[in-house]
C-alpha cells in the first residue's frame, strides 16, 4: 500500500477559505497545508509511484510526497476520506489514470488531508466535523510524531456465508405481530401499515406458501408512499381521491374543453410530463423533492436529487435530453444556533450547514452535467429547521418521432432483454423509498444517503441519446431501484424474469433482496429487442458505460426473480401493482383563527423599504446564480440575473434550438406563509404567481402548463388533510379557469421530525404545508420577450391590477411578527381579462419592462425593477386609496409593474382599458414615492442596491 | 471545404454549441467521441480545425483537465504533434484550455510542445463563477485577429492563470497573450470581478508562438448571436461578438 499527497506550492485559496471558517468557530488554529491524497492498494516500485505522482500534479503549481507527510512542522494532521462502500469518484478517476499509464489495474482511494498548527484535540475534532459528514466520511486525526499509517477503506459485509438464499418470512401470526412486522420490518423498515400487511398475508395464504424477504421488500418498495402516493390517492371522506378529482381532474377538463391551446401528449403517466414545442419537438418537465436525504447529508442529498430528476428526463418516452435544471430551497434560518438531536447524542446539522451543502450539491450536479441551472428560489422559515425542502426540476427536449414512432410512447415487448446500465450496485441507498415515507427519527438508516456521480451519469446520458431508437422502453432506477423500475416496465409487456446474480456489484456479499431494492445511483433499466442488443452494447462500450443483461421481459403476468437456481420472487403483477388496499382517510375543515392586527403606522417608510429589501426572502441571492452555470448549451435568453443591476429573475427564458427563435419560459410560485391562514389561497396564489411571471416576460396563458409539488406534514391528522383538500381544490379551480393543465406532479407527505432539543426534551417539528407550482410556457418568438429592468428615464410607470388590504401572511407582517387574517386572494374574473390585455400589449411591442408584483408588495417590486435597470423612480400612490404602508407592502396577487415609453403610453392605455394606474415615471437615479403632496419614500438607487445585495454578498 | 472536429465524451459538455459556432462560421463540423478518435487516430489528419470544448472531462477529479490530458498523451501524442506541424489550428475552451495546458500544447514557448509551464488553478474566490466579463486583446493569435475588445461569459471554478514571472515575460515579449480581463477598456489589474479568478496579469487566453494554437477560459461559443447577451433587451449589435473567433479560424484556410 502507498500514499501520494499532492499539495500546492502557490497560495492555496481552498485552505484560505477553510481558515476563514475555522476563525468563524472562534478557534485559534492555522492550516499550513491542504493536500489531495491518493491511497493506492497495491505494492508498487518507487519509479512507478513517481510516474503516478507526476500524473496527479502540474509541476508549475504543485508538488507531491510519497509515503510520507508532505510537511513535518505540523501539530495536527486531519485526514478526511470516505467510509467503506461510499462512492469515491476521485478514486475511480485516479484508478483509470494509473491504469492507462502503468497498464495494470490499481485500486485508488481519495481523501483530503489538512495539516494544522494550534488548537486542542477537541478543537481539532470540531474543525474536522466542519469539513466532513460522519455518515459518509471517515475522519482520522493524528498528532505530530505519530507515524503515518496507511489504511484502505474496504467494505466487509457482515454476511454469514450461508446461503445466497432468500429468507422465508412467517406471516401466519397474530394481527399485532403482523403490524409489528410491517412497522419494524425484517432487514430494516418496511413502512407497511396493517391493511397492507393483511392483504399480503391473504395473498400468501391463498398461495399456500410463505413469502420470501425479497418479495416483502419488493412489495414494500412498490407500495411505499413515495411510489404509490397513497395519501393523494386515498378515498377522502368516502369520495374519490384528491389526485383524481382535483389534479388529474383539472387537466382532463382543460384538455377536453380545449380551453388552452397547449397540447400535452403525455401527462402524469411517464417519468416527466410533456407538451408540444413545435412541429418536430416535445418539451418535458418534472420537479422532484429530495428532503429527508438532504437533512442528513445536504450535499449528497441535493446532488442525488438533481441527478435523479435528470434521469426522470432521460427516462421520459424513449429518452429526452436534459436542457434546463431548476431549483427551489426552503431552509431554516441560517443564523439559528439552537441544537437539535435525532437521538440523545446524534446531532442534526445546523441550518447553515444544510444550506451550504444543498446549494453546493445542486451546483456540482448541474455544472458537471453540462445542464444550465436557471430558474430557482430560496425561502427561509424556522419551521424548515429539521426538514429542509429541496426542490429540483429538469426540462427535457425530444424529437416527436424516434425511429418512426411517437417518442412519448414506449413499450417493452415480451422477449426484450432487460439491461441495467450505468453504475454498479452496492448497499448504499438501500431503503430510500420506505425511509422517505416515514418521519425522520432515530431509526432512519444511514444507508439511505447516496452520493451521485455526475460524470458517470453524463457518460450514460450521452450514450443513451446516441442509442435512441435501439431500445423499446426505458425507466430510471430511482426509489426502490430495480424492484420498482423493472416491475413498472413489466406492465408494458405483462411480465418479467430476472436473474439476480447477473447484476454487477461493487463488492461481494450482498443479499438477494439488497440487489433487488438497492438505490445505488446513475442506473437505468432498458428494454432492448434481442436483435439490437449487440448494437446497443457497442454504443455503451464506446462511451465507457457499463451495461449488463439481467433478464427478459415476458408475458407471464408475473414478476419472477431467481438467484442461481432458486426462485426468490414469484408474484402476480396484478397483485404487485394493484393489491394495495386503497387508504381511506377523513379530513376536517378547520381554518386557523388569526386576527388582523392593528399595527402602529410606521413613520419612516423609506427605512421600512430598506429593511424589507434586506430580508432573507427578498434580498439578492446572486451568489447562487453566479455559481450555477446558467449559460452552458448557449440557450439562455432571459437569465437568472437581470439587467446591469443583476436582480434575481422570477421567470427565465431559454431557447433549446440555437437556430430558432422559439423559446421556453419557466417560473415558480410558492407562498407557504399564506397557508398559515388558508391553504386554499396559498395554492391559488402560487398558481397565479407562476403564470403571471410567464405573462410578464412575454408568454401566453394558452401556451402555459403547470407542475405541482405538495410537501405536507402529519398526513394522518384530519386537520392537515383538510388543508390538503383545500389546496387541491384551489389547484383545480385556478388551473381550470386559467386553462393551464397540470402535466406532472409529485408529493412528499411526511415532512415531520421527532427528536430532542439541547435540554433533552422530546420535541417534534413539522414543516408548514407547502405547495410549489412550477410553470412552463412556450414562447413563439423570444425576440419579443420583455425583461423586468427599467430601460429609460422618462418612461411612464404603471401598476396593473388592484391593490387591496391583503397583508395576511405577508413579508411586512412577518417583519412585525404577526400573521394576520387578510390573506391575498386571486380574483380570477379580474386577472384573466387583465392578463389577456397585457399579453397583447407585449406582443405588439408597447411595453419596455414588466414585472409581476410578489413578496414585499409594490414598494419592493418597484425597487427591484429600478435596481435591475440602474434607474430611479418618481411615483405617486395617491390614487390607490389605502393607508400608505398597506399600499406599499400589500401582497395582492394579479398585479404587475410596467414601464412604457412616452410615445407608446397612449396606445398602451387604450389597450388596457382602465385596468391600470399611471403612477409616475422612471428617473435617472433618485427614488421618490409620493402620496399626493406628501413624500413617503425618499432615497436613491445606490442606497437601495446596497441593502438589496449586502446580506449574502460574502457567501 | 474547411473541416472542424469537436471532441466529445467523458464529461465534455460544451460540444454541441461549439459545433454550432463552427458551423455558423462556415466549417463542415463533426463531433467525435474521444474513444472513437483514439481508435481511429488517422482520422485526425482529415480535419483543419480541432476543438477541445468546455465541460468537466473526467469530472475534473485529480485536477481539472489532467485526466484527459494524460489519456491523450498516452494514446495519440504523435498524431497531435503532426496535426500542429502541418499548420492546422487548435482551440481549447475552458476545460479544453486546461487540457491543453496540462498536455503542454500551450504555451509551448520556442515550440517545445509537451512541457508544462503554465497552470489554471482554483479561482482566488474559491468559488465557481458564472458571469459575463469584458476582455481586451492584441496578439499574434489567429483566432482573435481584429478583436481588440469583446464581452464573453465565463463559467469555471479553476481559471486562475498562473506561471512564473519569467514565463509571463516571455509570453508578453513574444506577443502570445491573446486575451486579458478588462475594466472599461483597460486591463483589470486583478480587480474582482473584472478579473473573475485572480489570473496573473489578467490573462484570460494565450496562444503558442505560431498563433495557431489557442486556449481561453471564456466561452466564445456562448455569444454567437445577440439574444445570448445579458442586456440584449436594451440595445444590441446584430451578431454575437464571439462568432468572430470561429470565423477567423475558418477564414485562415480560405
Amino acid at each position: 500500500m502507498h500514499r501520494i499527497e499532492v499539495f500546492p506550492i502557490i497560495t492555496d485559496t481552498r485552505a484560505a477559505m477553510r481558515e476563514r471558517k475555522i476563525t468563524g468557530l472562534g478557534i485559534e488554529a492555522r492550516i499550513i497545508a491542504l493536500t489531495d491524497t491518493y491511497t493506492i492498494d497495491k505494492n508498487l516500485f518507487k519509479e512507478q509511484l513517481e510516474q503516478c505522482a507526476l500524473l496527479f500534479i502540474n509541476p508549475v503549481i504543485e508538488k507531491y510526497s510519497i509515503d510520507d507527510y508532505c510537511i513535518h512542522n505540523f501539530e495536527w494532521v486531519v485526514d478526511v476520506g470516505f467510509l467503506p462502500g461510499v462512492t469515491d469518484n476521485i478514486g475511480a478517476t485516479a484508478h483509470q489514470t494509473i491504469e492507462d499509464c502503468l497498464c495494470m489495474p490499481v485500486n485508488v482511494y481519495s481523501s483530503q488531508t489538512m495539516y494544522l498548527v494550534g488548537g486542542t484535540y477537541s478543537e481539532i475534532q470540531k474543525i474536522a466535523t466542519q469539513f466532513a459528514n460522519p455518515l459518509i466520511n471517515k475522519i482520522t486525526i493524528r498528532k505530530r510524531n505519530e507515524p503515518l499509517c496507511i489504511t484502505i477503506p474496504k467494505v466487509s459485509l457482515q454476511m454469514p456465508l450461508q446461503s445466497t438464499a432468500a429468507a422465508l418470512i412467517d406471516l401466519d401470526v397474530s394481527d399485532a405481530a403482523l403490524v409489528a412486522i410491517g412497522n419494524k420490518g425484517i432487514n430494516g423498515p418496511l413502512a407497511l401499515d396493517g391493511d397492507a400487511m393483511k392483504a399480503i398475508q391473504n395473498y400468501f395464504r391463498n398461495k399456500g406458501r410463505k413469502p420470501t424477504d425479497v418479495e416483502l421488500e419488493s412489495l414494500a418498495q412498490t407500495w411505499s408512499e413515495h411510489c404509490k402516493h397513497r395519501i393523494f390517492a386515498a378515498q377522502m371522506n368516502n369520495r374519490e381521491g384528491l389526485f383524481k378529482t382535483y389534479i388529474q381532474g383539472a387537466t382532463e377538463r382543460i384538455l377536453n374543453m380545449k380551453w388552452g391551446h397547449v397540447t400535452c401528449p403525455s401527462v402524469f403517466v411517464d417519468n416527466s410530463g410533456a407538451l408540444v414545442f413545435d412541429d418536430k419537438y416535445l418539451v418535458t418537465h418534472k420537479v422532484e423533492t429530495h428532503n429527508s436525504p438532504s437533512a442528513l447529508d445536504p450535499f449528497g442529498g441535493a446532488i442525488t436529487g438533481i441527478l435523479g430528476v435528470n434521469r426522470d428526463c432521460l427516462g421520459f418516452g424513449t429518452g429526452a435530453k436534459p436542457i434546463i435544471n431548476t431549483y427551489g430551497f426552503c431552509f431554516g434560518i441560517p443564523e439559528d444556533n439552537k441544537k437539535l438531536y435525532r437521538t440523545k447524542n446524534v446531532l442534526m446539522l445546523s441550518p447553515k450547514r444544510i444550506m451550504e451543502g444543498v446549494i453546493e450539491g445542486v451546483r456540482v450536479g448541474g455544472n458537471c452535467s453540462g445542464i444550465p441551472t436557471t430558474q430557482g428560489f430560496m425561502l427561509f422559515n424556522e419551521q424548515y429547521r429539521a426538514k429542509p425542502l429541496v426542490f429540483v426540476g429538469t426540462v427535457g427536449f425530444i424529437p416527436r418521432t424516434v425511429a418512426g414512432k411517437p417518442s412519448h410512447e414506449k413499450k417493452a415487448l415480451p422477449e426484450d432483454y432487460i439491461l441495467m446500465i450505468g453504475g454498479k450496485v452496492g448497499v448504499d441507498g438501500v431503503h430510500g423509498a420506505t425511509f422517505s415515507s416515514e418521519a425522520l427519527n432515530a431509526g432512519s438508516p444511514a444507508t439511505a444517503v447516496q452520493i451521485g456521480d455526475p460524470i458517470t451519469q453524463k457518460k450514460m446520458a450521452d450514450a443513451l441519446l446516441e442509442a435512441r431508437g435501439l431500445y423499446n422502453s426505458i425507466t430510471d432506477n430511482g426509489a426502490g431501484g430495480l424492484s420498482c423500475s423493472i416491475a413498472e416496465m413489466a406492465k408494458e409487456s405483462n411480465g418479467c424474469f430476472v436473474q439476480l446474480e447477473n447484476i454487477p456489484t461493487k463488492y461481494a456479499g450482498m443479499a438477494p433482496w439488497q440487489l433487488w431494492v438497492s438505490e445505488s445511483q446513475e442506473r437505468m433499466t432498458i428494454a432492448v429487442p434481442p436483435e439490437r442488443v449487440e448494437a446497443f452494447l457497442s454504443v455503451m462500450k464506446k462511451h465507457g458505460v457499463e451495461a449488463t443483461t439481467i433478464g427478459k421481459f415476458t408475458h407471464s403476468g408475473k414478476c419472477t426473480v431467481k438467484y442461481g437456481n432458486e426462485t426468490v420472487m414469484d408474484l402476480e403483477l396484478d397483485f404487485l401493482h394493484n393489491g394495495l388496499p386503497k387508504k381511506k382517510v377523513a379530513s376536517t375543515d378547520e381554518l386557523a383563527r388569526h386576527r388582523e392586527p392593528i399595527l402602529k403606522v410606521p413613520k419612516d417608510l423609506t427605512h421600512v423599504l430598506t429593511e424589507m429589501l434586506n430580508r432573507a426572502n427578498i434580498c439578492s441571492r446572486e451568489f447562487i446564480s453566479r455559481q450555477y452555470d446558467h449559460e452552458v448549451q448557449g440557450g439562455s435568453v432571459l437569465k437568472p440575473l437581470i439587467g446591469k443591476g443583476r436582480v434575481n429573475a422570477d421567470a427565465t427564458v431559454a431557447r433549446p434550438l440555437l437556430d430558432s427563435y422559439r423559446g421556453i419560459a419557466l417560473s415558480q410560485g410558492i407562498f407557504p406563509s399564506y397557508g398559515d391562514i388558508d391553504a386554499y389561497w396559498m395554492a391559488a396564489c402560487a398558481i397565479d404567481y407562476a403564470v403571471r411571471n410567464i405573462i410578464a416576460v412575454g408568454g401566453k396563458l394558452e401556451q402555459t402548463a403547470l407542475l405541482d409539488n405538495f410537501c405536507w406534514c402529519s398526513p394522518n391528522d384530519p386537520k392537515r388533510l383538510g388543508q390538503l383538500k383545500r389546496a387541491a381544490e384551489a389547484c383545480y379551480n385556478t388551473a381550470v379557469m386559467y386553462g393551464t393543465p397540470f402535466i406532472s406532479g409529485k408529493d412528499s407527505m411526511h415532512n415531520d421530525f421527532r427528536g430532542f432539543d439541547e435540554y433533552e426534551n422530546k420535541i417534534s417539528l413539522s414543516i408548514p404545508p407547502t405547495i410549489l407550482i412550477s410553470s412552463i410556457g412556450i414562447i413563439s418568438d423570444i425576440r419579443k420577450c420583455i425583461s423586468m429592468d427599467f430601460k429609460k428615464s422618462g418612461d411612464v410607470l404603471y401598476i396593473i391590477g388592484k391593490t387591496r388590504d391583503e397583508l395576511g401572511g405577508s413579508e411586512y407582517y412577518a417583519m412585525n411578527d404577526v400573521v394576520g387574517k387578510n390573506v391575498p386572494m386571486v380574483r380570477l374574473d379580474e386577472t384573466i381579462q387583465l392578463y389577456g390585455k397585457l399579453e397583447k400589449a407585449i406582443e405588439q411591442g408597447l411595453v419596455e419592462s414588466a414585472h409581476a408584483v410578489g413578496l414585499g408588495g409594490l414598494a419592493v417590486s418597484l425597487a427591484k425593477c429600478a435596481i435591475a435597470g440602474r434607474k430611479g423612480v418618481h411615483g405617486d400612490i395617491n390614487q390607490l386609496h389605502l393607508p400608505q404602508y398597506k399600499t406599499l407592502f400589500s401582497e395582492s396577487p394579479g398585479r404587475f409593474i410596467v414601464s412604457v415609453s412616452q410615445k407608446n403610453a397612449g396606445a398602451f392605455e387604450k389597450m388596457l382599458e382602465c385596468m391600470y394606474f399611471r403612477i409616475g415615471y422612471v428617473t435617472p437615479h433618485m427614488f421618490f414615492v409620493r402620496d399626493g403632496s406628501k413624500l413617503v419614500i425618499n432615497t436613491t438607487l445606490t442606497a437601495l442596491e446596497r441593502v438589496y445585495k449586502v446580506r449574502f454578498n460574502k457567501w | 471545404m474547411v473541416k472542424a472536429l469537436v471532441l466529445t465524451g467523458y464529461g465534455i459538455n460544451c460540444n454541441e454549441e461549439t459545433k454550432y459556432a463552427f458551423e455558423r462560421a462556415g466549417a463542415l463540423t463533426e463531433q467525435m467521441h474521444i474513444t472513437e478518435l483514439i481508435e481511429n487516430k488517422k482520422k485526425l489528419e482529415t480535419y483543419h480545425l480541432l476543438a477541445f470544448p468546455g465541460g468537466f472531462s473526467y469530472g475534473d477529479d485529480t485536477g481539472s483537465g489532467k485526466a484527459l490530458a494524460n489519456r491523450l498523451r498516452n494514446t495519440m501524442w504523435e498524431e497531435l504533434l503532426q496535426f500542429i506541424a502541418v499548420g492546422k489550428l487548435i482551440i481549447g475552451i475552458c476545460n479544453g484550455f486546461q487540457v491543453m495546458t496540462n498536455l503542454g500544447l500551450l504555451p509551448a514557448i520556442t515550440g517545445e510542445y509537451g512541457a508544462r509551464t503554465v497552470a489554471l488553478t482554483h479561482n482566488t474566490s474559491a468559488r465557481y463563477e458564472c458571469r459575463w466579463v469584458e476582455l481586451i486583446g492584441s496578439s499574434k493569435c489567429i483566432f482573435t485577429q481584429g478583436i481588440d475588445k469583446i464581452e464573453l461569459p465565463i463559467a469555471h471554478g479553476e481559471g486562475r492563470f498562473y506561471a512564473s514571472d519569467n514565463t509571463v515575460n516571455e509570453l508578453t515579449k513574444r506577443d502570445m497573450i491573446a486575451l486579458r480581463y478588462a475594466k472599461n477598456g483597460f486591463s483589470a489589474k486583478g480587480e474582482f470581478p473584472y478579473n473573475p479568478n485572480g489570473s496573473l496579469d489578467d490573462i484570460a487566453g494565450i496562444c503558442d508562438e505560431s498563433g495557431r494554437i489557442f486556449g481561453l477560459m471564456p466561452h466564445p461559443e456562448r455569444f454567437i448571436d445577440t439574444y445570448q447577451h445579458p442586456l440584449w433587451t436594451k440595445n444590441l449589435p446584430k451578431e454575437g461578438a464571439g462568432l468572430q473567433i470561429f470565423t477567423n479560424a475558418v477564414r485562415y484556410f480560405i
